[in-house]
């Protein structure tokens, strides 16, 4: 059990535009997830997203 | 003087604690014994990583509880979903054999422990770490595991091993004598015969001491059982009055039914353990997000005035266990996710040895502070 309060995610684009990580703020904390499923925020991330009860958000320069 | 002529003598372990002794030979005559070769590793026995609790890079953690967060030390996490909340912080007054010591100070109570409520402290092995345990198979290895605490309350306390790869767990029971005393336990945790391990970077293998738990939690003590289960219902609550403070340190885990001595290293060794999992640009003793310069990462050096993305890549010294989610801060203030000049950082490239960071900035001289956890 991973419990974590994840309050908001936003893509994160590379310079090439392309999808690079997500920027997140969990438990109040800012961080930019790598998309590693070995990475427990994201794994966390994406099992709320794979239920419905998460939606990711555009990158601001997308 | 009779002899007695033997093939071979078998001892699988001589426990100190107990006291027992084995004599060869007596006074004046000399043993001579080749080829001696120990059932059990005699370095890198303890699967935990840093149970004796040296290393902190985090610092003193205030008001944890309402999700699993990383404690002050390193390698554990307090993990919950009641209404306590607790101060974690490395002591230093000593506990037992060990300097340190991780402390949890509660600082809500929670005198009401719902079904579903759950508060302990725990720390994860890696799955491809364990594979010589030889769980899932006939020759399933016995785990031996022994802690010093001392906890608020005499009375039945426990410690839950889970397979999270099979989703079973093992609680087994033991007693305090004395509240608010040092006190050293060994249990023995036998080896699943049934469920195994994956050989990969995720969690495998569980160690948790519970500080309380609702029904919902709660089962008998000794048989590997399906599910996540942390204590029995004797289970104490340790997180009842704000006056309690719970302390554990010389926590080993190794293979064989009787626990050695501590396995003591050096901090060097341990630290470098730790920062598989988490690292920072901080000095090891300073907290993040305190105003210090030491270490701080500098992102663009060369003079520019023109106004475009400018950064840097940060190699990690050590690999980690997976691409790390990345936390800036600036120094002055420990503002999250911007450089000293107040440009947003924005971190592409995550990879378990290095990441990249930029800023879109005309700036010539900025810098930061970062975080790197790749925690299980």
């Amino acid at each position: 059990m991973n419990q974590f309060n994840i309050i908001s995610v936003k893509r994160q684009l590379d310079f090439g535009g392309d999808i690079c990580g997500i920027k997140a703020i969990i438990d109040g904390e800012e961080l930019s997830v790598p998309l590693d499923p070995a990475n427990r925020h994201y794994a966390a991330i994406m099992e709320q997203v794979d239920s419905g009860t998460l939606t990711i958000a555009e990158a601001d320069n997308a | 003087m009779s002899t007695l002529n033997v093939n071979a003598i078998n001892v699988n372990a001589i426990d100190k604690q107990s006291g027992s002794t084995l004599t060869l030979g007596g006074a004046g005559t000399t043993v001579n014994v080749s080829n001696m070769v120990p059932d059990v590793a005699l370095s890198n026995r303890n699967l935990i990583i840093n149970g004796a609790m040296n290393v902190a890079q985090r610092g003193t953690q205030t008001g944890q509880g309402g999700s699993n967060v990383y404690s002050a030390v390193d390698r554990w996490e307090f993990v919950t979903n009641s209404a306590a909340r607790v101060t974690t912080s490395q002591d230093t007054s000593g506990l037992g054999n060990f300097s340190n010591t991780l402390k949890i100070d509660c600082t809500t109570a929670d005198t009401s422990i719902s079904a579903s409520d759950q508060a302990g402290i725990r720390t994860k092995l890696e799955s491809q770490d364990l594979q010589h345990l030889l769980w899932g198979t006939a020759s399933a290895k016995t785990l031996a595991v022994r802690f010093t605490v001392s906890s608020p309350k005499a009375g039945i306390h426990c410690v839950q091993a889970h397979n999270r790869d099979a989703g079973y767990s093992y609680v087994q029971e033991f007693t305090v004598t004395s509240a608010n005393t040092a006190e050293e336990f060994t249990l023995t945790i036998p080896g699943d015969t049934s469920n195994g391990f994956a050989n990969d970077n995720g969690a495998g293998l569980e160690i948790c001491f519970p500080l309380h738990n609702g029904t919902n939690w709660q089962t008998t003590s000794g048989s590997w059982q399906s599910g996540n289960f942390f204590s029995t219902s004797n289970q104490q609550n340790l997180l009842d009055n704000v006056a309690n403070n719970f302390y554990l340190s010389g926590v080993q885990l190794e293979v064989g039914s009787v626990a050695t001595p501590f396995e003591h290293e050096s901090f060097g060794q341990t630290l470098a353990k730790c920062q598989r999992y988490y690292q920072k640009s901080y000095n090891i003793d300073v907290a993040p997000q305190t105003n210090d310069a030491a270490g701080r990462q500098y992102f663009y050096l060369s003079p520019n005035t023109t106004t475009g993305n400018k950064g840097s890549n940060v190699i990690f010294p050590v690999t980690m266990r997976s691409s790390p989610s990345i936390t800036i801060y600036r120094q002055s203030d420990g503002a999250v996710g911007v450089f000293s000049n107040g440009v947003a950082a924005t971190v592409i490239a995550s990879g378990n040895r290095s990441f990249f960071a930029y800023g879109n900035t005309a700036g010539q001289d900025f810098y930061a502070h970062w975080v790197a956890d790749a925690e299980l």
